[in-house]
């Protein structure tokens, strides 16, 4: 794809401005990232019951965007629009769009099955199928009709390394999936995702079922991860959004309070309501 | 105090853990109850039991001997005996009846005879007496005297006992020759001699003039089959000319002397000459033939080979074909069908079917299978052997097909039951890795719902083992000329009927002429159709098992 001059000076330019923020000097921006996805006037019903309400926001290239809000504000609702997993609901009804690279996912046009391609999810629990470590790296890869031994010896080792899981399982890549432990299946299923290599990888409350060792592993992962994909997690835990996010998303009840640069909107909340959550007055 | 005790008892829940505890062991008590009265009943018919010789005077009655088998016992009240003319002396309240098996039905008329205790004289258990069993007519128990070669005696006395041994062997192995002669040989002629006449009625639908080069291409194959059989016959003359060489005499209890020839008699013994090990050995080699021979003289002698074989094969392809069609029947209706009225209405029409009087599909199985698809399958492919049906009678595809239908339902609620358990976790995940539905459900779905689709096929195989109603009208028989597999193309033959053991229990025990022979060989069938269904079941649950084990985790 060509990208424009603005683009390639907004690169060059965030290039320079991670070495600065590195060093703690800049602050982020949204208006100056590239826009992986865009959600537009959208709503979400189930049933009669309106569950999303208006939302509007853009999520940055690059970069780990967290949803925090009360249980039920749908904070997970609105990530599982990203990769249309609310198809699989019969009640749910929408309107509004989100574009994912300048296309509208939920045209008639687009094919499910290409866009969760694009689009990887890692949910709550630990969800490996019951097959060998390898099996559960290859999976996707099987889909996609690649069954060339080297080719996919290759993919499952680089995934596993890079969800931090490889040396923990090389030795053993023919047992089943299902004798790890919670937070190396938790990898594993990272490094399941990733085997396709997604532009966007949505992760739902990754650590929540996990212990804190298992919970730090997952966030050191998340913060090497973003180098090559776009991050979205729904979490519970105020202090995890802070530590491992960019940006930062407020919901409750279904409404996008407050969405901004994690440090501002932790250290700075413009909304009342945003404040009082972070400050553990309700929620 | 006492009242206090009892309502605290009674909130403690033990009588309920009582009165559950004793439902279970009256159930454990009846199952094992069964299984040991047909264990024992059955498997004590091949116990080369003692031949008692005794002396028996009815009053007024010339003293006879009798030679013999107790079979039973009973103990009756004096009452009783004195109704059937037996008059005990004074001061005795009860008497004992024995039963007798005499053998030599045809020279005694009945094999079996009750006695008197009091009119019998003393046991003896002489171990020059022998068993013989025979190819008609049932046992026949006698002293042995000797043996002849047509008409000549060879030899008599102790000497014929070791003669008789060598000279059965070498019958039993002609008849052997002449059995494989008669059944497969000759088989294979009828059936190429059937085929030409087939294609000889073929043509002559077809209209091809007579004289043709088809016309003389047949009759020279004719020719060579008929060669074939003169030359078969030629040789059955010969090995029959052989067997029937030797003959023996026996002396039987009245002091008759019958002679024998030894063509008619499968196995001889002196079971009052053997000893235990002996006896083991015989009661293997007893239980051996009954499980792997033929049966002889309508049902009630020798083995249950077919009815086994049948039983099993006929399951065999009812599970062929009722898994995957419940299974495909389940994944629609649970994954694909739109959940509302009219699939809960299906869902229900389902689960009655499974209480639908098994009767009931064998009148379906004649009426659809057998004269509906049988008939039109027979106009289409082999209208030239009409009006003889080929399909269009009962036989085995009809009978597994039956049963395939009567026990679709349980494989279907088996399935779903396993689909619903699959964790929506599992399929979620599927789904964002960029799998379709389709993909998602024969990957991981499928493979995680296989033990549950085996426990459907555990209960469908236990029914249908067991099934007799059904079968009786869509192919099962008394006695099946040929197994349904055998070497001539096309091997398994579909369309033959079969036996059935469920069937030859009823066979046995309420349609033999001899009923009391019979009597044990219904245990024994019993016996075996149960470790039938039990080995059965066993490899279903095994596989399933084993499929388990590799989803154990997911379940927890």
């Amino acid at each position: 794809m060509e990208l424009s001059a603005k683009q390639q000076a907004r690169n060059i330019a965030r290039e320079i401005d991670l070495g600065a923020m590195e060093r703690g000097v800049l602050k982020l921006d949204i208006a100056e990232e590239i826009t992986t996805l865009e959600v537009k006037d959208f709503n979400l019903f189930y049933g009669n019951k309106q569950a999303l309400h208006n939302i509007n926001m853009t999520i940055a290239k690059n970069r780990v965007t967290a949803f925090i809000g009360p249980s039920g504000c749908g904070k997970s609702t609105l990530l599982r629009c990203f990769n249309r997993m609310n198809d699989l609901i019969d009640s749910v009804t929408m309107n509004g769009q989100i574009f994912l690279e300048g296309d509208d996912l939920n045209a008639p046009s687009v094919n499910v099955a290409d866009l969760r391609r694009q689009v990887g999810m890692v949910f709550q629990k630990p969800n490996p199928f019951p097959k060998s470590i390898y099996e559960n790296v290859a999976y996707g890869l099987r889909l996609q009709g690649v069954y060339d031994r080297a080719t996919l010896d290759k993919v499952v080792e680089k995934s596993l390394k890079d969800a931090a899981l490889w040396d923990e399982v090389k030795d053993r890549l023919t047992e089943s999936a299902m004798g790890l432990s919670g937070g190396q299946q938790q990898r594993l299923v990272i490094a399941r995702a990733i085997a396709i290599e997604p532009e966007v990888l949505l992760l739902d409350e990754p650590a929540s079922a996990l212990d804190p060792l298992s919970t730090l592993k997952i966030e050191e992962l998340i913060h090497e991860l973003k180098e090559k994909y776009t991050i979205i997690i729904v979490t519970h835990n105020m202090q995890q959004a802070a530590r491992v996010s960019d940006y930062t998303a407020f919901m409750y009840m279904g409404e996008l309070i407050e969405f901004g640069a994690t440090d501002t909107l932790f250290t700075n909340p413009t909304e009342k309501k945003t404040e009082d959550y972070i400050t553990g007055r309700y929620g | 105090m006492s009242k206090q005790s009892v309502s605290t008892w009674f909130k403690s829940g033990s009588p309920w853990i009582w009165l559950n505890a004793g439902a279970v062991s009256i159930s454990i008590v009846m199952v094992v109850g069964l299984l040991l009265l047909i264990a024992v009943r059955g498997l004590s018919h091949f116990w080369p039991a003692d031949i008692m010789a005794l002396s028996y005077q009815e009053p007024g009655g010339e003293p006879i001997t009798l030679i013999g088998e107790l079979v039973d016992t009973e103990v009756v009240t004096a009452l009783r005996l004195k109704s059937t003319g037996v008059d005990l002396p004074s001061g005795q309240t009860t008497g004992e009846r024995h039963l007798l098996k005499v053998g030599n039905r045809d020279y005694f008329g009945l094999d079996f005879r009750w006695i008197n205790g009091s009119w019998a004289g003393e046991a003896s258990y002489p171990e020059k007496i022998v068993a013989v069993e025979r190819r008609e007519w049932g046992d026949f128990f006698g002293y042995l005297l000797e043996i002849r070669q047509q008409g000549q005696t060879i030899a008599s006395g102790d000497d014929a006992w070791a003669e008789l041994q060598q000279r059965l062997d070498r019958s039993n192995k002609l008849i052997a020759q002449i059995k494989q002669l008669e059944k497969s040989d000759i088989g294979t002629i009828n059936h190429g001699l059937e085929g030409l006449r087939l294609k000889d009625r073929k043509l002559e639908l077809e209209g091809v003039v007579a004289g043709s080069v088809q016309h003389q291409q047949i009759e020279q194959e004719r020719k060579q089959w008929n060669l074939r059989y003169a030359d078969i016959t030629k040789q059955l003359a010969v090995l029959n000319a052989a067997v029937n060489r030797d003959q023996m005499v026996i002396q039987i209890s009245d002091g008759r002397e019958v002679e024998i020839p030894l063509a008619k008699v499968v196995d001889i013994m002196r079971p009052n000459a053997m000893g235990v090990g002996q006896k083991i050995a015989t009661y293997g080699r007893e239980v051996w033939k009954f499980v792997s021979g033929d049966p002889r003289e309508a049902n009630t002698e020798g083995g249950i080979f077919p009815a086994i074989f049948g039983t099993v094969l006929m399951v065999m392809i009812m599970a062929v074909f009722v898994t995957p069609f419940g299974v495909v029947a389940a994944i629609y209706l649970k994954e694909y069908a739109k959940q509302g009225p009219i699939i809960r209405l299906i869902r229900i029409a389902v689960n009655n079917l499974a209480g639908v009087p098994s009767i009931v599909y064998g009148v379906f199985g004649l009426g659809f299978f057998v004269y509906f698809l049988g008939g039109n399958i027979d106009e289409i492919f082999f209208s030239a052997s009409l009006p003889t049906p080929t399909f269009g009678t009962p036989g085995l595809l009809w009978a597994s097909l039956t049963l395939a239908l009567l026990t679709v339902p349980v494989v279907i609620v088996a399935t779903e039951e396993g689909l619903s358990r699959i964790p929506r976790a599992i399929r979620e995940g599927s789904l964002a890795l960029g799998a379709t539905k389709a993909e998602t459900l024969w990957r991981t779905v499928l493979p995680m719902a296989a033990p549950a689709m085996m426990t459907g096929l555990i209960l469908a195989v236990a029914r249908a083992a067991g099934e007799v109603a059904p079968l009786m009208m869509v192919g099962v028989v008394k006695l099946a000329p040929a197994l349904a597999i055998d070497t001539v193309a096309p091997y398994l033959h579909l369309d033959r009927q079969f036996m059935h053991l469920g069937f030859h229990i009823y066979d046995v025990g309420f349609q033999s002429p001899n009923v009391e022979a019979a009597r044990p060989l219904v245990y024994a069938t019993a016996l075996l159709l149960v470790l039938i269904i039990i080995v059965l079941n066993m490899t279903a649950i095994s596989i399933r098992n084993r499929l388990r084990e590799n989803f154990k985790s997911t379940e927890s």
